[in-house]
């Protein structure tokens, strides 16, 4: 596996403002690293860096090993960027739009041509080539964006909310296309919608007031929650009471919660453990029918604030 | 530097000016009023004499109003839009993209200095001027507008806001022919040493084009205006370097 992005203390300061302050991580052939933090975590102004439109303030950017303040154009050359909000010439139409890029990455003649049918292909703007645009939708912008990234088939794509402001079903094709090429590039997407982090990611990055958080997979990340393994179950008889001591009383329940008449009790397990099998035998063992009883996987959202706010509290 | 990268932004460019109906309208005012100037201005036709000193003579005021307004938007709107960082992270250098912004929009101020060829058809149908003389003209006035459009660049690249860039620009480019005024020159001499002076009306558009719209091609007015568009152009860059995530 080879290391396509590599980024050592990075960081950027506006001033007082530590916009981005010491961030390290690598990306390699393979990974799609969901780039995740509150808005004006410093996201963006990492991408920014890397990309080598911001010049650090320290540290170091390589990408398929070279070095962005050194050799910027090499740099620049293998990869395709989105950046927020996905910027174009409102006045050209992306059929020309896309030919500039082509001819700004060295392409010509029938290797030009096909470049910008496949880009266009793939971000499926093919309806509208010939329309100016300023006079298309935001999704439509968005993905001339993207197909402006992808031209020239680059080994590391960085892409700034790529289907932010997009419907659902347009966020389902742009996640679909970039599940397609993530086998043979390093790709970083930011992001703050919480779905992508399995729809989309191999690996996440949590980013809050300029440092890195948290880096590992979407999984390692859900098993932070409390409510990881925890198990929710309901019995038919009420006797609730008693039911309630009974769950508290088994060595691997930690703590349990009442959540109401129809949902039962929430169970959570001693140090994460999955204790579903258990539970179900321990209840029918004593004699309870079991009405429902089903395992959380953690909730993304919960770790999310968990982290982004301790973060922000322990800053201050 | 790498000429092909220059060409496909300034080719972008150029095109961006007829993608709108800017083009046409300022080529429309250009002519209007150069003819303006010429036959009234510059009374023409009561000189009686076959050359197109009308014409050219009053250019530096033209410009000095019209060429801000080509070049406000070469990177305030890049800057406004937010188009500068995917410019600025394709594979090619500041220079290369302020060079090739640059050559645009002197490629359009050179179509639009060209149209005025019925000028140049009339004068040689009703006399037989010194059509030497006249391509000295049509050479310092096309270099003269590369050094107001230098100095426009530069200066849209300071701003997001158009409207700002054009009144900076005109400002700028004003000091810069006002500086060869006789007025502002005879203010200076009163009390300034002559050298200060004379250094001062070394720096004006306006003493550097005279000597070459009279025909006389001194290499030293052409190196003024080739280090004026220059050093221009290197702030720019700077600017642009600078001031490009703001």
């Amino acid at each position: 596996m080879t290391l396509r992005i590599e980024i050592e203390d990075l960081a950027k300061h506006f001033g007082a403002i530590k916009a981005v302050d010491g961030v390290s991580f690598s990306v390699k052939k393979g990974e799609v690293l969901g780039f995740l933090g509150p808005n004006g975590a410093g996201k963006s102004t990492t991408m920014k860096m890397i990309t080598g439109f911001l010049t650090p303030t320290r540290g170091t950017v390589r990408v398929c090993g070279h070095d962005v303040l050194t050799d910027p154009i090499a740099v620049k050359a293998s990869l395709g960027y989105l950046p927020e909000g996905a910027p174009a010439y409102a006045d050209m139409t992306p059929y020309s739009f896309l030919r500039f890029i082509a001819d700004i990455r060295g392409l010509s003649g029938n290797e030009k041509k096909r470049a910008v049918d496949f880009a266009a292909e793939r971000a499926q703007i093919k309806n509208v080539m010939f329309q100016p645009i300023e006079t298309l939708s935001k999704g439509y912008k968005r993905r001339v964006g993207l197909a402006q990234a992808i031209l020239h088939n680059p080994p590391v794509l960085i892409l700034d909310e790529p289907t932010d402001g997009l419907d659902p079903n347009q966020k389902h094709e742009v996640r679909n296309l970039i599940n397609e090429m993530a086998d043979d590039k390093a790709i970083i997407i930011s992001t703050h919608i919480l779905e992508e982090v399995h729809a989309l990611c191999t690996r996440n990055v949590v980013i809050a007031n300029g440092k890195v958080q948290f880096n590992g997979t979407p999984h390692e990340l859900e098993a932070m929650s409390r409510y990881h393994n925890a198990v929710c179950v309901s019995v038919e008889s009420a006797e609730q009471d008693k039911f309630s001591a009974f769950l508290k009383s088994l060595d691997f329940v930690s703590d349990i919660e009442l959540l109401s008449a129809e949902r039962g009790v929430r169970v959570y397990p001693n140090q994460g453990q999955q204790i579903t099998a258990e539970l179900s035998q321990a209840i029918r063992a004593n004699g309870w029918s079991i009405d429902s009883l089903y395992a959380e996987h953690g909730r993304l959202d919960e770790v999310f604030r968990t982290i982004t706010i301790n973060s922000a509290q322990g800053g201050k | 530097m790498n000429m092909s990268n220059i060409w496909f932004i300034m080719k972008r460019e150029f095109n961006g000016y007829f993608a709108t109906p800017v083009a046409y309208v300022f080529i429309i005012i250009f002519l209007l009023l150069t003819g303006f100037s010429t036959f009234f201005v510059g009374n023409f036709f009561e000189r009686g004499e076959a050359d197109l000193y009308p014409f050219f003579s009053l250019h530096p005021w033209l410009y000095v109003l019209l060429i801000p307004a080509i070049s406000m938007r070469l990177w305030s709107e890049e800057r406004k839009s937010g188009s500068i960082e995917l410019l600025m992270t394709l594979p090619i250098s500041v220079f290369e993209a302020v060079l090739g912004k640059f050559l645009a929009a002197w490629a359009f101020t050179g179509l639009a200095l060209i149209l005025n060829f019925p000028l140049w058809i009339t004068v040689n149908y009703l006399g037989s001027p010194d059509n030497g003389v006249i391509f000295a003209g049509f050479l310092g006035s096309f270099l003269m507008a590369g050094g107001f459009l230098a100095i426009g660049s530069c200066v849209s690249a300071l701003t997001k806001n158009q409207v700002i860039a054009f009144v900076l620009s005109l400002i700028a480019s004003l000091v810069f022919v006002l500086s060869g005024y006789g007025i502002v020159l005879d203010f200076f001499s009163g009390w300034a040493p002559a050298a200060l002076v004379d250094a001062i009306s070394s720096f004006s558009f306006l003493t550097h084009f005279d000597a070459i719209s009279k025909g006389v091609i001194d290499m030293r007015d052409m190196l003024y205006f080739a280090s004026v568009i220059m050093v221009w152009l290197f702030a720019n860059a700077i600017v642009i370097n600078a001031r490009k995530a703001d």
